[in-house]
């Protein structure tokens, strides 16, 4: 493709990615993987900025022990949005949309296997995203039942009308649950029948490996929480009784429904994440993945263990014993394929030539807050200990670690990590130190003194508290602010060096996969040439070629 | 989807996690792809179901009240005749099926049609059934599983009715299934599926009282 002289390459009418309406195809129904994975990031982070907000107002009333700041039953409207948001608009979609970009690009595929699919099902996350924002505005407000909207608390109408906050509630996670059973199907899809010639299971980045592990548990968890919801839904506007204690029904059974699905679905966020560190920490490092396989294999061992470990949510629901025993053992089991993986990351850090930059660090710190995140985990797995802290503060600090500490950071650090190769454009280191730094000390100011307060006795989702709670909520709100505080430098740091930063080479890293091959930004067809792999992955300080054909992969009109 | 791309799909199931060895420069089995996805999709959906039915043998083996006063049973025997149909119309549709792929039209229309009656009269015995109950989706769980139930499953064979004549319409079109079609494959599969949901629950809530 190299001899296409200068006016053939002139007349070729394609997309540029560098071209100056470029930004259009953002809007539109497009089906390139590449701009659904940016279009889902933009929009997952806008609603992050959201969530984030009601948590502010929340520190802001919690910053003094009276109900002063907002009205107790918008206080409760605040924690079930902030939640619902966080996870529905936040997490599943930026993760979805890392996803998205990344694993056609390390695969070797020109796109998804479903494109238009992929399309619908991004194209769902604004509608429902929209649906739930409208039950702001309707009489009664949004729903107060929190994330997990348990009945009896959430059958409760006391206005009467048919669309409640609840009722938007659900229909919103309903769509929720359709959209990500889309891009189950069409992940699961891709990555089983679209690899590249050479890319066998065991050549695969680990990435992708979390990202399967990932979408099987939404294909088999989702459906047993749509069921629940479809129930909940008739117990709402049908007058059925099925989680109604009141006419024979059974509310713990939502439980069950409700937690087969939601524990896993951490699992659905953190999995991609243990990918992100398993791609940065080699670069970073300059020292292949240690353990390679086992890793890839512990991601699916966590699928298999995550659909037997739910009860643990419901110690104190009236669970027989057995039960809980059982499930304490199952959920400590987990902890096993988990901490083989850290183990691995520690291995493949130790003695490499660490360079600390912005994607290591925010790597670095993810991990040190998943540690942190995983001992108390293993306590709350405990029965004794989990009855003790039960709906304690204790339970808030340790998801908050895991869903900001571990998951944000990671985020963060898969965000800079491939801003080149999205934009086309280096960020600004500088800034992006100044954003970890903000962000490490405000996530460990905000969520660490919530275990001195559960242990205390602190319970969750009050708006008002004992003075003598005072001390550690004062320090957690100014967490909370630090925090809001610093997704400014990241705002501008990316906007700006999307606008105008340095040209970004196509390696400019030193990374080792199918994405770095290409242009920063990747041509709309991705490979000229499907890639033939010839290596395993993860090749550093190894003298091997990863494709046997790297000259023949570049689109040759697009290069730069 | 586009019937130029369309090969023959179930050539295809048999080895759908085969090494991806194929040409490299542009181009993957796209009808493969479309029978692997909706196979998952199916896996998917059947979990729905699955929860559907562990709800209902918990509510079965644990509520204080099982069946609503003035109601002794189910009457089986409607029913029954509902089962055999539509379990028939599963090897009907199998019949049709190797007509179009022995390139018989008339066949395969013939065979296609007689299934969506058979699912049409599927559904009409279950319409007649409910109409004669005493009790309705609000009396207790008993009333609310035995309707959610029968009738996300009804839904099922209502959208599997919609797809076979969807298919047969597609039929009329010149050349259109002279190298086979998802449609056709994937209809079939969903019929299989819905049919299998229909066994178990005819024996939980029927068999089981």
């Amino acid at each position: 493709m190299t001899n296409l002289s200068v006016e053939a390459i002139a007349q070729i009418e394609q997309p540029l990615p560098g071209a100056p309406d470029n930004w259009k195809r953002f809007f539109s129904f497009s089906t390139d993987h590449k701009v659904i994975g940016i279009q889902y990031l933009v929009t997952a982070f806008f609603f992050f900025l959201i969530g984030g907000l009601l948590a502010m107002v929340m520190r802001g009333e919690l910053i003094t022990p009276e109900s002063d700041l907002v009205d107790r039953a918008v206080y409760n409207a605040m924690f079930t949005m902030h939640g619902t948001i966080m996870l529905f608009l936040w997490t599943f979609p930026a993760l979805l949309g890392l996803s998205n970009y990344l694993v056609p690009l390390m695969i070797g595929a020109k796109d998804m296997a479903f494109p238009k699919l992929n399309a619908v099902a991004f194209w769902m996350v604004p509608v429902f995203g929209f649906i739930l924002m409208a039950s702001f505005f309707v009489p009664g407000g949004p729903s107060q039942s929190g994330w997990w909207a348990y009945p009896p608390v959430s059958l409760q109408n006391p206005t009467g009308n048919l669309i409640t906050g609840q009722t938007l509630w659900l229909v919103a996670v309903a769509i929720s649950g359709v959209a990500s059973i889309m891009g189950a199907v069409n992940f699961v899809t891709t990555i089983a029948r679209m690899r590249a010639p050479g890319m066998y299971w065991f050549r695969m980045p680990v990435f992708v490996w979390t990202v399967l592990a990932a979408q099987i548990i939404q294909l088999v968890g989702l459906p047993a929480l749509t069921a629940g919801a479809i129930m909940l839904l008739l117990d709402i506007t049908a007058g059925t009784s099925f989680f109604d204690p009141a006419k024979g029904g059974d509310p713990v059974l939502f439980q069950h429904f409700f937690w087969f699905y939601s524990h896993p679905a951490v699992y659905v966020i953190i999995l991609p994440i243990f990918g992100v560190f398993s791609e940065i920490f080699p670069v970073y490092a300059r020292k292949p993945l240690f353990g390679y396989k086992v890793v890839a294999i512990s991601s699916l061992v966590i699928t298999g263990l995550s659909a037997v470990v739910w009860v643990h949510h419901m110690f104190a629901s009236g669970t027989p014993g057995w039960m809980r025993m059982l499930f304490m053992a199952t959920t400590m089991l987990i902890s096993v394929p988990t901490g083989i993986k850290v183990f691995a990351w520690v291995a493949t850090i130790w003695g490499g030539k660490l360079r600390l930059n912005t994607p290591m660090l925010f790597a670095l710190g993810g991990l040190t807050m998943f540690v942190f995140a995983g001992v108390t985990g293993i306590m709350l797995a405990a029965v004794p200990f989990d009855i003790h802290v039960n709906n304690t503060y204790f339970v808030v600090g340790h998801f908050h670690y895991v869903i900001y500490g571990a998951t944000v950071m990671g985020m963060y650090a898969a965000i800079y990590h491939w801003f080149p190769k999205m934009t086309g454009r280096m960020y600004s280191e500088g800034l992006g130190k100044l954003h970890f730094a903000l962000t490490f000390i405000g996530t460990n100011l905000n969520f660490f003194p919530m275990h001195p307060l559960g242990l205390m006795g602190m319970p969750r989702r009050v708006a008002s508290y004992d003075p003598e709670f005072a001390f550690w909520n004062v320090i957690a709100s100014l967490g909370g602010f630090l925090l809001g505080m610093s997704t400014l430098p990241f705002l501008l740091n990316i906007i700006g060096s999307w606008v105008q930063g340095e040209q970004a080479p196509k390696n400019p890293w030193r990374a080792i996969g199918l994405e770095w091959l290409i242009s920063s930004p990747p041509s709309a067809e991705n490979f000229e040439e499907l890639p033939i792999v010839i290596a395993e992955p993860y090749g550093y300080g190894k003298s091997e070629p990863l494709v046997s054909n790297p000259d023949a992969l570049e689109v040759a009109h697009e290069s730069r | 989807m586009n019937p130029a791309e369309v090969d023959q799909s179930l050539n295809t199931l048999g080895a759908p996690s085969q090494p991806p060895a194929r040409e490299a420069t542009h181009g993957h089995d796209d009808a493969g792809n479309r029978m692997f996805g909706f196979i998952v999709f199916l896996l998917s959906e059947s979990v729905i179901f699955f929860s559907f039915f562990v709800g209902y043998i918990v509510y079965k083996t644990s509520a204080p009240e099982w069946l609503p006063a003035g109601v002794t049973g189910l009457e089986i025997r409607e029913p029954a005749i509902n089962t055999v149909v539509l379990v028939s119309s599963s090897f009907v549709i199998y019949v049709a099926e190797r007509f179009l792929h022995d390139k018989n039209i008339w066949g395969f229309r013939g065979f296609w049609l007689l299934t969506a009656l058979m699912g049409s009269y599927f559904l009409y015995g279950q319409a007649v059934e409910w109409r004669g109950l005493s009790f309705g989706l609000t009396d207790g769980v008993f009333g609310g599983t035995f309707y959610l139930l029968t009738g996300f499953h009804g839904l099922h064979v209502l959208t599997g009715v919609l797809l076979q004549l969807i298919m047969l319409g597609r039929s009329f079109l010149p050349g259109n299934y002279d190298k086979g079609e998802f449609g056709v494959a994937a209809t079939s599969l969903f019929w299989h599926f819905v049919d299998v949901i229909w066994i178990i629950l005819f024996v939980l809530i029927y068999v089981w009282q």
